[in-house]
């Protein structure tokens, strides 16, 4: 049991979680303002976006420059699938269900801290839809997956 | 139009931006939530998936710790909101995210930062398909 890369687990996971709150994405009424092209587009969250791509758009290569992470033998990456019809599908339907709601999956979870009485439904119907897509259309292959 | 700058959106994202550095810094691993907590269900004790569970758990935690400091400066949590929309919401998010091998943070955050095309392509994807639902729940009434 590696102590502690369950450590930075916990740290990251944290940090993770209070910038989701600080940022307002675990407001769905501000992320479907955000979404909103009409009049009443919200523009704010274009700065999470912004702030945390620009973060790991610089400090990414320089991770990966590394021969290992500091904590673990190797890194995890995804492969350089090309990209199919299952990226484009998949990603579009998931645009659908975040404009729907407002929740996309990070903030999905933290909302059980927050307004439980979303969180006890849009999370099982969540984790529903990881089995059905992952039993009736198989895992990804090894080597493409995004994520591991 | 609300307005344009907003500086907790701005320090919100660079924590989350910092938190996946660290992440792959440390451990090696892409912060995607989709994929983590999919994994979750594939109910192994894996080293992986313990410290997975354990980053879900330190976010659940330390967002609603954090929603709790912020007071006035958070909304108030949503209600009245459809529950065959959150739902189906819900369902698709599942099914999409589990499609495309990632979400939000694995393709946006994480993997545009990796230059990676297949994330650009998915987040394109998913931003245009979210602002048309949203356009079509605005047109039909069902938002106001």
């Amino acid at each position: 049991m590696n102590l502690k890369a369950i450590f930075a687990s916990l740290f990251c996971g944290a940090l993770f979680g209070t910038g989701l709150v600080v940022s307002g994405m675990t407001d769905p009424l501000k992320v479907q303002g955000f979404l909103d092209i009409t009049a009443n587009w919200q523009p704010a969250l274009m700065w999470v976006m912004g702030g945390a791509v620009v973060v790991t758009a610089i400090c990414f290569p320089l991770v990966l420059k590394r021969q290992q992470p500091v904590l673990t033998y190797r890194f995890h990456l995804p492969g350089m699938a090309p990209v199919d019809r299952r990226l484009l599908i998949g990603s579009g339907l998931f645009g659908i269900g975040w404009g729907l709601s407002g929740y996309c999956p990070g903030p999905a979870l933290v909302t059980a801290a927050i307004n439980a009485s979303e969180a006890m439904i849009f999370i099982p119907a969540m984790l529903a839809g990881f089995w059905v897509a992952g039993s009736f259309c198989g895992e990804c292959q090894p080597g493409t997956a995004d994520q591991e | 139009m609300s307005a344009f700058f907003d500086a907790y959106a701005l320090v919100g994202g660079l924590l989350i931006g910092l938190s996946a550095t660290l992440l792959l810094l440390l451990n090696g691993r892409i912060a995607g939530i989709s994929g983590i907590c999919a994994n979750l269900l594939s109910l192994s004790y894996s080293g992986k998936n313990i410290r997975g569970a354990l980053f879900l758990l330190a976010m659940i935690l330390a967002g609603g710790i954090t929603y709790q400091l912020m007071g006035d400066a958070v909304a108030m949590p949503r209600e009245g909101f459809p529950v065959w929309l959150l739902a189906l919401s819900g369902f698709l998010v599942g099914v999409g995210t589990r499609l495309a091998n990632g979400c939000t943070s694995g393709h946006g955050v994480c993997g545009l930062g990796r230059r990676s095309w297949r994330s650009l392509m998915a987040t394109l994807c998913f931003m245009t398909t979210g602002i048309l639902t949203v356009l079509i729940l605005r047109i039909s009434g069902v938002l106001v």
